[in-house]
């Protein structure tokens, strides 16, 4: 970066690996089961995944066909073979001293994801996509990488199949990066090869570099990003991680670019503890790998598995089709459409019930709730039939939505009752006809006054009277309907 | 047994089933293929103590066979050499002469079966160490079709050109054998259907008359005179017995040594990385970081061949190096595959003198490296080529010392060649 750019306008050109676990049942190159997280370390293993002597990878098509899906989501290339490398390094959690993965022929390329953030619309470009095998996992024992006394080499999750998804230096700002991993984690689980809640399914490493924003018009120069010093930031987990690492980037770059310092060209660690990226090595020569083709692995001819392999219908066409379908709003589809358990929730509660009434209350009532105790709609597994019974008692008429949503909902979420005993624990049961309509008429005959002004044209005397109904019901009655009622009486 | 030729790391015994077309026999297993609970050396330091937790495929076949397993065969280090004086357990000896290697470098297996020391030998061919040391020895060897045998076990040294093989005294004792060991395993995805239900063992009838056998003049011309002298009389077995000799060919294989040691090599440099004294091994302490710690265990087990393929192999891979030397292998290796699917089209079965050499004397030949590896110049095209070939006694020289002829067949065609050299053995 040249120090001129100080004076001007500057702008972010970021780029992001992604590393995907797979949700597959067996590790990726051997029968060892990949649902290791509460086991005994090393007890997931066997001679492959340990690269004991003469054993030998077998590829888990199950590992591919996920990745086929993937790439059809991700309206990707796949190509008519796909091979595998080898790339050479020395680590202790790698067990065979070269890591499995794709060189010259990954399983999808020339893909892209759109994404939106606000209102604009980004296409983000993906590179490629290839499979290769995790590495096993290290603890470092009294200190951290560097001051430990001894490390502790867990190889259970040697071999777990990963996705590595590369884009290109498409993103212009932090949020980008965090719009586009959270729908890609929602395409992810729709395709129903993914599990985010498993530790580590979700590894990103960001490179960004500054520009002066005038070079951004239009598409970026190659020899503009060559020029520009480039950091890595490895070490995020999360979107949210993305985004506040590359802000804390972009904040530290340009400083160092206004006071005249030049950015060195490095690899960076997020430390989201602390909210900073640490300096972990300048970038010297580009590591070499020595890769070369796996002979243990023939080639895979995967050129008709685009065709042969289903997808599920994708976040972004299903919102078109409830907005369609269900009549909603851009807004409400969205939500409707965030993780693949909502939107199956709602069709499910809107086939029985007014669509609008399940989009109210699975958009806005429900989300709302959960997100304001950082809950997720996972963590309902097993109690959507009480929340869809819930909504039966709206659509109903038993119960007042008010009631509904302050009462019955909220207990239900922090008590983890279910709704009928919480209506019969608070008497929440709408009142009936005959007792509304005796309420009415008893407050007529006790507010005389009220009556009067009513009869002279005071409007406010009719929410008096409302008030005086609803007392007399304990709030069970529906506040329209007694204004009417009272209407009725009253015109007569 | 007395062990007079050092042809056993291990002598350690592995009964097999009750019954089963091996019962009663026994097989020395050379010391890379893994055994569960007996050590697996590859004739190394670095894994004098490693013992496998598990089988490899053609050992449980073995087993499952009514084999007994008399015990573990000396080796060059990790199967890099061609007399075993690599092996970290001193060298095998050649009971024909025990002045002279017995070739390598599955030596030890060669040396059990010439020995008597047992019926059967397993070896492991990546350039030509089962057919090298059955010359050597005077026994008969097969290397496989590449994905005729099953690798699961056999720990690698150069994965995309080593196949498990046979070692017998007779040619129908190898076949019987190779029936055993032949056939697909999910546990290697490079194995095929080829070889189910096999009966090589039929075929060995010396049957040849009518057969075309091909002469590539480019692996007779470098042969020793002797060699040359029992090879002219064999292929005149050949003629008197109604078979064609032919001349042809292979210009590729000029390129057949240079291509076999670079892509060895690079795939060996990989093969043995893992090797850095964490899960296994001898480990070189703790002290310096892990780079520092894997470089001293390293250094300190592995021998010098090993250590010099490595580099040469890391050096071949690497950035700048790659194109020049890995890259222009392969296209060698192209070529000679192209080479002999041309000789093919012409005759059944081609004929060489398996080495070029008559065996060395011990220590003659291990500080030259550069001639041990032309040594190799008849047997590792074959391996580049991933084609069947057997090496079977042709004769004597002068002194008594035995000469191998090699047949190489095409691409599964075990039975033409375990027929052909019935003839002679």
């Amino acid at each position: 970066m040249s120090t001129q750019a100080a004076t001007e306008d500057l702008a972010a050109v970021i780029g992001l690996e992604v590393h995907v676990q797979l949700e597959t049942d067996t590790k990726i190159f051997c029968g060892c089961s990949t649902d290791a997280a509460d086991a005994e370390p090393n007890t997931h293993t066997c001679p492959t995944c340990l690269g004991l002597p003469g054993a030998l990878p077998v590829l888990n098509e199950g590992a591919v066909e996920a990745a086929v899906r993937l790439g059809k989501a991700l309206h990707a290339d796949i190509p008519e073979r796909t091979t595998f490398h080898r790339k050479n390094y020395f680590y202790p959690d790698l067990p065979k001293g070269f890591q499995l993965t794709q060189y010259d022929a990954p399983i999808c390329q020339d893909g892209e994801l759109e994404v939106r953030v606000e209102d604009r619309r980004r296409d983000i470009g993906i590179t490629r996509a290839h499979l290769e095998e995790d590495p096993g996992s290290l603890q470092h024992v009294g200190g951290s990488i560097d001051t430990a006394d001894y490390t502790k080499v867990d190889y259970n999750r040697a071999g777990t199949p990963l996705v590595e998804i590369v884009t290109e230096p498409d993103f212009r700002s932090p949020d980008e990066t965090r719009a586009f991993l959270a729908k890609l984690e929602e395409v992810l689980e729709y395709l129903g090869i993914y599990d985010a809640e498993r530790d580590g399914s979700l590894r990103v490493d960001a490179n960004i570099s500054m520009v002066s924003a005038d070079d951004l018009a239009g598409e970026v120069d190659d020899a503009v990003l060559a020029e520009a010093n480039r950091t890595e930031v490895k070490n995020i987990s999360s979107h949210k991680g993305a985004q506040q690492a590359l802000a804390y980037e972009v904040t530290r770059q340009r400083n160092a670019i206004q006071r005249g310092r030049e950015v060195e060209q490095e690899t960076r660690h997020w430390d989201e503890s602390r909210g900073i990226t640490v300096s972990m090595r300048s970038k010297e020569a580009e590591k070499d790998y020595r890769y070369f083709e796996e002979a243990d692995l023939p080639p895979l001819e995967v050129s008709d598995w685009k065709e042969r392999l289903e997808i599920p219908e994708l976040p972004d066409a299903r919102r078109e089709r409830f907005r369609e379908e269900y009549d909603l709003s851009e807004e409400a589809a969205s939500k409707l459409t965030s993780t693949k358990e909502v939107a199956d929730f709602f069709e499910e509660i809107a086939r029985e019930y007014d669509p609008d009434l399940a989009a109210t209350w699975v958009a806005d009532n429900l989300l709302g709730e959960l997100n304001y105790r950082d809950m997720a709609v996972t963590d309902l597994e097993g109690r959507f039939d009480e929340f869809t019974r819930l909504v039966e008692l709206v659509a109903e008429d038993e119960i007042t939505e008010k009631n509904a949503r302050e009462v019955v909902l909220r207990g239900m979420l922090d008590e983890g009752e279910t709704p009928d005993d919480i209506v019969e624990a608070e008497d929440l049961g709408k009142t009936s006809g005959d007792e509304v309509q005796a309420a009415v008429e008893a407050a007529i005959a006790e507010n005389p006054d009220a009556v009067a002004d009513y009869e002279d044209g005071d409007e406010g005397a009719i929410n008096f009277l409302v008030g005086q109904v609803m007392q007399k019901t304990g709030g069970s009655a529906d506040p329209g309907q007694v204004n009417g009622l009272l209407r009725e009486e009253l015109d007569e | 047994m007395a062990d007079a030729h050092n042809a056993f790391v291990t002598e350690e015994t592995i009964e097999g089933a009750d019954s089963g077309p091996l019962a009663g026999a026994t097989v020395a297993v050379k010391d890379n293929i893994s055994t569960e609970g007996v050590r697996t050396t590859c004739g190394s330091e670095m894994l004098a103590e490693y013992v496998p937790p598990y089988d490899a495929t053609v050992v449980s076949r073995l087993t499952d066979a009514g084999a007994t397993i008399v015990g573990k065969t000396n080796m060059d280090e990790f199967g890099m050499g061609t007399t075993t004086e690599t092996s970290a357990f001193g060298a095998t000896t050649n009971p024909v002469d025990e002045e002279r290697v017995p070739g390598g470098s599955s030596g030890g297996s060669a040396a059990a079966v010439a020995a008597g020391d047992a019926d059967y030998a397993l070896g492991s061919d990546t350039g030509g160490s089962v057919r090298c040391p059955a010359a050597f020895c005077g026994v008969v060897g097969i290397k496989p079709t590449y994905g005729l045998v099953s690798r699961y076990g056999l720990v690698a040294y150069a994965n995309s050109l080593e196949q498990i093989g046979p070692l017998a005294p007779t040619v129908e004792g190898a076949a019987e054998l190779l029936d055993v060991i032949a056939g697909p395993d999910e546990h290697d995805a490079t194995t095929r259907d080829a070889g189910a239900g096999s009966d090589y063992a039929a075929a060995a009838n010396g049957d040849v008359d009518g057969l075309t056998v091909g002469v590539p003049t480019e692996l007779v011309e470098g042969a020793d005179d002797e060699v040359r002298a029992v090879f002219e009389d064999a292929l005149d077995a050949y003629r008197d017995a109604g078979a064609e000799i032919e001349e042809v060919s292979l210009p590729s294989v000029e390129y057949g040594v240079a291509a076999y040691y670079v892509i060895a090599m690079s795939e060996a440099s990989s093969n043995l990385a893992r090797f850095d004294g964490v899960r296994y091994g001898e480990s070189g302490g703790f002290e310096g970081n892990w780079n520092e710690s894997f470089a001293e265990t390293r250094a300190e087990n592995l021998g010098d061949e090993v250590k010099r393929r490595i580099l040469l192999g890391t050096y071949a891979l690497s950035a700048g190096y790659h194109d020049k030397y890995y890259k222009q292998a392969q296209e060698a290796r192209a070529w000679v595959r192209q080479d002999f699917e041309g000789a093919f089209e012409d005759v059944d079965v081609l004929a060489t003198p398996t080495m070029p050499v008559l065996p060395p004397k011990l220590g003659e030949s291990v500080d030259d490296p550069l001639q041990m590896y032309l040594m190799d110049a008849n047997t590792v095209p074959v391996n580049l080529a991933n084609l069947p070939a057997i090496s079977v006694p042709a004769g004597e020289s002068s002194e008594g010392l035995p000469v191998g002829l090699q047949l190489v067949g095409p691409t599964f065609g075990e039975e033409t060649i375990i027929d052909a050299a019935a003839l002679l053995g």
